[in-house]
């Protein structure tokens, strides 16, 4: 509610109509705590507790403002997102969660964002919408992701009410003695279809991914999108890419009058038979040239199937940026080589954001530590701290444990034992003393690595440490390390 | 100071560039050293070509060598590199000292070899870059030939670093690509330091098929700051070059 609602730490209910009487539709968790319940009579409430603010809901405001959140949702995660009124977003991730290292870290994403804006939020990921609606509501976790095929199981000890039944159903229900998705699923249907109609096992097959439940996208008026019905249905690649090109062409000029360049475009491809097929392409920075789009999403056309024939298409710029018009060097001296941001677009939107990375130096001096992954488009050029040491080329990871001969407490090994091969050392560099980072990590606080170079008979190089500094026991077991291997 | 002639061939390019009198695409990436660009067609390494580097010995299964190799060249063609891997035990501040500094190279890093061959593909086609580097260890026939093609096609230089599991599967290293090189680098004991020490890293570098040249082996100095490899001193114990003090004054 913002600045104009109540304080936080008074309870706080919003009263409704239910045809009837006035009730509450909605309670915060304070006034929950105090014994405020969805669908009392404010009367009751009004009489039972005194301090109570009682407010008038706004369903159609809150309709709007969920509306609202799932195209925030579909401008940042997924081209498939819709409203779960009264209070969810259902998102399709398929294809989506890559962006984000993986299913935890979208989910983790979706969850952190919404709490910095303020909204408690409970999500769920599994196979199927049924599932993940019952899941983020009543499985009673903040975040819950359930491995594929697993839906059924996770169900098993939830309440009916979790499978989005008529209100009117619940109580017959209870009073046959149906608690639980499992004691249901497990019934005979036929006697109970014929008391509570098709829906109820609709529902039920619905949850278990039985029957599929097509996500119908949010649309809106504010996001740029073209769309195409086909009098009779396409299902070649060649005329899919065809009509993607065309799409994509009328979408720039679009953009262009906006004076914007696209970060995300979807491209939806409605069947025959009803269910949507989605692709999208994302960019690091935004793009208006139809060239590139086409070919980001023409590489992506062979995972759509397009089953008996596709219908319609839709591309909508889900997540656009400012562009303003670019002044394109033309020079003499050189021919110009192709954009490089367009190769890191097109390898990133087929193998994922984290595959593509700079390495960028840290200032640390543990080895393990001194190289972070930053994106293609940064220019950060790093530390140059330990630019000047003789580093290897290949990094043992994590470092392997040897056997070692050395004089203590500062003297290279004059042979050592690794992968059950003996080496004789011949030349030596060192010791380069590394220190733990106590601010880092408790544990290596007052510890020590001796790094050394060591040149075996044979010319090969190896780089080893070992831990401690040979004199005193707490800054190290004194026990060696192979952790690198030299040109 | 055996590099200075291509310090200064790379000078007057640059020069050239800057009075924009001239239309040159480079064909070819000369070492700097006389006897080996002596012994490549048109005196340097292709551009537009598929070049192979492994390394011998252990080598062949850690590829250090030939990572450091790889990077000096890469470093060399002056643009944006991409870099293919899917072993995670690259560890790029070792390139930087090879000349290939984290504002030049891009990694990406493959699940497996096939998503490697395809993006090396990708990018030797897209001509944005000057080099990619791909580590592999088998590379059939048609894949080297698409490679080769993409690479004639944009100009990029494609370098394949080849590098196997175990010993056994090097073998595979005779087997015919459409490569136009094929390189071996194998460390050897450095050179002896008045000091204590271990002193610039050395290879026994054999060139070991090339289209239009001669095969040939030597020993070289690896790669220096800026990617540059070197002909040791015939002097092993090195007066020539403790003449000046610099090796006292370092070790």
């Amino acid at each position: 509610m913002g600045a104009t609602g109540p304080s936080a730490d008074v309870p706080l209910v919003l009263k409704g109509s239910d045809g009837r009487r006035r009730v509450i539709t909605a309670a915060d968790d304070l006034a929950v705590h105090i014994g405020a319940r969805v669908g009392m009579p404010v009367a009751q409430a009004e009489s039972l507790f005194a301090d109570l603010v009682i407010m008038d809901s706004d369903p159609a405001a809150d309709a709007l403002a969920l509306e609202k959140l799932a195209i925030w949702a579909l401008r940042h995660y997924s081209p498939m997102v819709a409203a779960d009124p009264p209070a969810g977003i259902v998102l399709d991730i398929l294809g989506a969660a890559h962006l984000y290292g993986g299913e935890t870290g979208l989910v983790d994403d979706v969850v952190r964002r919404l709490s910095e804006m303020q909204i408690t939020a409970y999500a769920a990921l599994a196979d199927t919408w049924g599932a993940a609606h019952a899941l983020a509501r009543f499985g009673g976790q903040a975040k819950r992701i359930v491995i594929p095929g697993g839906a059924g199981e996770a169900l098993v000890h939830l309440p009916v009410d979790a499978l989005r039944l008529p209100e009117d159903m619940l109580p017959d229900m209870r009073l046959l003695g149906l608690d639980t998705i499992g004691e249901l699923a497990a019934k005979p249907r036929a006697p109970l279809a014929r008391s509570f109609g098709q829906k109820l096992f609709r529902r039920v097959d619905q949850a278990l991914g039985r029957l599929a439940e097509p996500i119908e996208p949010v649309q809106s008026p504010e996001l740029i999108s073209i769309q195409r019905i086909f009098a009779e249905p396409i299902g070649a690649p060649e005329t899919i890419a065809k009509y993607t090109r065309r799409l994509v062409g009328q979408i720039c000029d679009r953009l262009e009058e906006a004076g914007l360049g696209v970060r995300r475009l979807d491209l939806h491809f409605t069947r025959v038979d009803n269910r949507i097929e989605t692709i999208f392409v994302a960019t690091a920075k935004p793009v208006r040239e139809p060239k590139r789009l086409t070919k980001l999403l023409c590489d992506k056309i062979e995972t759509v199937d397009p089953g008996w024939g596709i219908d319609k298409m839709v591309m909508t710029a889900a997540f656009v940026e400012h562009l303003s018009m670019q002044q394109v060097i033309a020079s003499y001296s050189e021919p110009a080589r192709p954009d490089v941001e367009e190769l890191w677009d097109a390898l990133a939107n087929r193998y994922g954001t984290d595959s593509l990375y700079r390495a960028v130096s840290v200032a640390t001096d543990i080895p393990e530590r001194a190289v972070k992954r930053m994106p293609p488009t940064s220019d950060d050029v790093g530390s140059t701290r330990n630019a000047a040491f003789r580093r290897p080329q290949r990094m043992i990871r994590p470092p392997e444990s040897i056997m070692a001969l050395a004089v203590l407490p500062d003297h290279p090994p004059r042979a050592f034992t690794w992968r059950g091969q003996r080496y004789a050392v011949a030349r030596a560099d060192g010791p380069e003393r590394v220190r733990g980072e106590w601010w880092v990590s408790d544990n290596e606080k007052g510890k020590v690595r001796d790094y050394f170079v060591l040149e075996v008979e044979n010319g090969e190089r190896f780089w080893v440490f070992r831990g401690g500094d040979g004199q005193h026991e707490e800054t190290g077991s004194l026990n060696w390390f192979m952790h690198g291997k030299f040109d | 100071m055996p590099a200075a002639d291509a310090v200064i061939s790379e000078l007057k390019a640059r020069i050239e560039v800057i009075s924009g009198r001239t239309v040159r695409t480079r064909m070819v990436l000369p070492f700097g050293i006389p006897e080996i660009d002596r012994k490549l067609r048109k005196g340097g390494l292709a551009f537009g070509a598929l070049h192979e580097i492994a390394g011998g010995a252990n080598g062949a299964v850690d590829g250090a060598a030939a990572a450091s190799f790889a990077a000096g060249i890469a470093a060399r063609t002056g643009g944006n590199v991409l870099w293919c891997h899917c072993q995670p035990d690259l560890f790029a501040p070792a390139l930087a000292q090879s000349g290939l500094t984290a504002d030049k190279v891009v990694f990406f890093e493959a699940a497996d070899e096939t998503a490697i061959l395809d993006a090396f593909e990708k990018a030797l086609r897209h001509g944005g870059l000057t080099a990619v580097v791909g580590e592999v260890s088998g590379l059939p026939l048609v894949a080297s030939q698409r490679l080769q093609m993409a690479a004639e096609k944009s100009g990029t230089m494609a370098l394949a670093i080849r590098r196997w599991r175990r010993h056994v599967d090097a073998r595979d290293f005779g087997n015919s690509t459409a490569s136009f090189t094929r390189w071996r680098v194998t460390p050897v004991n450095s050179g002896a330091l008045p000091v204590r020490g271990v002193g610039r890293s050395r290879w026994f570098m054999e060139q070991m098929r090339t289209r239009g040249g001669e095969d040939f082996e030597c020993e070289v100095e690896a790669c220096d700051g800026k990617g540059f490899i070197a002909v040791p001193s015939l002097l092993a114990d090195g007066p020539a070059e403790t003449e000046d003090g610099r090796y006292r004054a370092v070790g």
